[in-house]
């Protein structure tokens, strides 16, 4: 008979982390193969595909960092908020915030000032607005226990139908000939692209400068070490005297805001004008969870997570062209990642060995 | 007047089914200690597999089946990961979320936009159904009305008279306690995941074939997410889920009256989720307690060494 022993594993080199992680995305691989081929598609040719199409051509490097900027931003604004174990899942909802809010401050007072006061203005506005949509969950759940994965996601739903409000009414700019959309940005506040790309190196610095100020925050200071303490033990929190509304408020605004900057980058960096919440983000509010993850939480591994899945959406969308295949198709290659990553935790966490015995 | 206000209440039943479907699910998961966040992606599986069969079968019972089948075997992953291997259960959730969401539109993309020309006939009580008013509003309902409804009440039976049920709550709200008396706590929730993945599938199929009788990619449109958050409201009791998914189903249709006022058509797409938000704000101001969940709600549970 062979029983199956499962003992807590206690010192975790980065080592067997990062093999552990490896390991993983290739399970998720054979899985995502066989459904490919379910689907009646050749999935060596399908993947190498997706890595080809993101990573085997300079235009496809190019389009994956470009994509990568605002997973990069969210995704290290929710290491902290998960660290914290406070579960936003509105990011998506607090990036198209951002984009409001910078949109309305570059339509504004884009005209009136020099680029070097208007840029700077419109990612303050970005975060002001991620920040705010960021914190109404933080209030809901400490003063009013209401658990922050619904609110967060109802939140999602509500800015969508605002942005649209804005844009089809008030905001619909003359421009658009009745399109749906506000008019474009003034040049002033518009951002400098390293040439012969779409990467909007100012939010791309941002992005990096953001994952380096978050992981000293989080492993260097008190406030750091005060949002682990709310996650992983609240009762020590309280009888150390932590004051929960303030850390989670912070938190949030945090996460919120730098989601708030990623929407700040796609609107004055790519798009130049507040459109159809669809078209402003693909999805990344989501996928930046996974990034987060695969992260473990860290915020400088999350830059590389953030490129790795920038990737997939890139390669995805290669493939969708070239084999026919649904949309879809990335949400099941980031689920089933996403599955494979928790999977991975445990034979992380605990050490399995087999007992043979004669009995 | 009278027919508008008739036939208003007659959809909010409509739109309520698929709601209460789901949210007894939750419920019956939940009550085990089990968080899932995947309602939205078993619904969307649910959806797309009852269309699929229903169409190629032409029976659209056949395809409600194959979709609960599809449901529980697909909740089977979380239950996995955050029964046997603790993992954590809100990104398990989410991770069965976006692979439903994934693999239903990678399913039915050939099916998109294709009309169902089957039929569900609606079940006309008799008798009953002569009531003025009520009659039409509640006893000439399609099926998937009276099945919601039964199946709650059943799983209100369940939960709170039968043997098994003690044995759901209890494992949510002390897994060592209940472990202890001889159950096994692993079983039962894996059986609580497994009923309410089905729950949910079947709230799929009453989208899919009842309800637009088409299947388009992302047409469960946040109904999952709301059902969890109808389960907070119906404070765990599929008895309460009844009237707190019919309202709001009321709240989806109120949508279509109001938009002849000139209220923007975007503002009233918000009222479900704005409504959602204020209904928890509401009894978190009237009785915080009242809010209290399974207390080993989304806990991973640990068995003893033995």
């Amino acid at each position: 008979m062979i029983k199956i022993k499962t003992t807590d594993r206690y010192n975790i080199t980065t080592l067997r982390s990062f093999m552990t992680n490896i390991l993983c995305l290739l399970a998720a691989l054979v899985v995502i193969s066989i459904i490919f081929l379910i689907a009646g598609v050749n999935p060596i040719y399908a993947i190498s595909e997706i890595f080809l199409g993101s990573f085997g051509s300079f235009y496809g490097i190019k389009e994956t960092i470009t994509k990568a900027i605002p997973l990069i931003l969210i995704g290290t604004g929710l290491t902290l908020a998960f660290r914290a174990k406070f579960w936003n899942i509105g990011a998506e909802g607090q990036l198209l915030m951002g984009a409001i809010f910078a949109t309305w401050t570059g339509l504004t007072f884009g005209e009136a000032l020099p680029p070097y006061i208007i840029v700077p203005l419109i990612f303050l506005a970005g975060f002001i607005g991620g920040g705010l949509w960021g914190a109404i969950p933080a209030i809901l759940k400490i003063k009013y226990s209401i658990n922050e994965v619904i609110s967060t996601l109802m939140l999602n739903y509500i800015c969508a139908e605002i942005l649209t409000m804005l844009i089809v009414g008030p905001w619909k700019g003359k421009t658009r000939f009745g399109f749906p959309g506000t008019n474009n940005l003034p040049d002033s506040a518009i951002l400098g692209l390293i040439p012969g790309s779409r990467i909007h190196y100012a939010t791309l610095i941002l992005a990096i400068l953001c994952a380096i100020v978050l992981s000293v925050i989080i492993y260097k200071t008190r406030f750091g070490y005060e949002a682990r303490v709310v996650g992983e033990n609240p009762d020590a929190g309280k009888y150390a005297g932590i004051n929960f509304l303030k850390t989670s408020l912070i938190l949030m605004a945090i996460s919120g805001g730098l989601a708030g900057l990623a929407g700040v980058g796609e609107v004055a960096g790519i798009h130049h004008y507040l459109g159809y919440p669809a078209s402003i983000s693909s999805g990344y509010g989501f996928t930046a969870i996974i990034v987060a993850w695969l992260a473990k939480l860290n915020p400088l591994y999350a830059i590389i997570s953030g490129i790795f899945f920038a990737g997939i959406l890139v390669g995805g969308d290669a493939i969708q062209i070239s084999l026919g295949l649904p949309a879809a198709t990335v949400e099941i290659v980031n689920g089933t990642l996403l599955i494979f990553l928790i999977m991975g935790d445990y034979f992380l966490n605990h050490k399995i060995t087999f007992q043979f015995s004669s009995k | 007047m009278e027919d508008i206000i008739i036939s208003t209440l007659q959809r909010a039943m409509v739109a309520g089914t698929p709601l209460l479907l789901a949210t007894t699910g939750e419920v019956i998961c939940e009550r085990s200690g089990i968080l899932n966040l995947g309602v939205e992606g078993v619904m969307a599986m649910g959806a797309v597999v009852a269309f699929i069969v229903t169409m190629t079968t032409g029976h659209p019972w056949l395809g409600v089946l194959a979709a609960i089948a599809v449901g529980m075997a697909f909740s089977i992953i979380h239950a996995f990961t955050s029964i046997t291997l603790q993992a954590n259960q809100v990104v398990s959730g989410l991770a069965l979320t976006m692979l439903g969401l994934g693999l239903s539109g990678m399913l039915g993309k050939p099916y998109v936009g294709k009309p169902l020309s089957i039929k569900m006939e609606d079940w006309v009580i008799p008798y009953f159904s002569d009531i003025p008013y009520l009659g039409k509003i509640l006893f000439s309902q399609g099926p998937f009305f009276y099945i919601a409804i039964f199946l709650a009440m059943a799983s209100w039976f369940l939960l709170e008279r039968t043997r098994l049920g003690i044995q759901i709550r209890s494992t949510g709200e002390n897994p060592k306690a209940t472990e202890t008396q001889g159950v096994n706590v692993f079983k039962i929730k894996y059986l609580s995941v497994i009923i309410g993945g089905g729950f949910s599938a079947l709230a799929g199929a009453h989208l899919s074939i009842s309800y637009s009788k088409s299947w388009i990619e992302g047409m469960t449109a946040g109904r999952g997410w709301i059902a969890i958050a109808l389960t907070i409201f119906a404070l765990w009791n599929p008895g309460r889920a009844i009237w707190a998914a019919f309202l709001f189903g009321g709240i989806f249709v109120v949508q279509y009256l109001l938009q002849p006022l000139g209220i923007s058509p975007n503002f009233l797409s918000m009222l479900p989720y704005i409504a959602t938000l204020l209904i928890l704000l509401l009894i978190s101001l009237k009785d915080p307690k009242k809010l209290n969940a399974p207390a080993m709600l989304a806990e991973p549970y640990k068995r003893g060494e033995r």
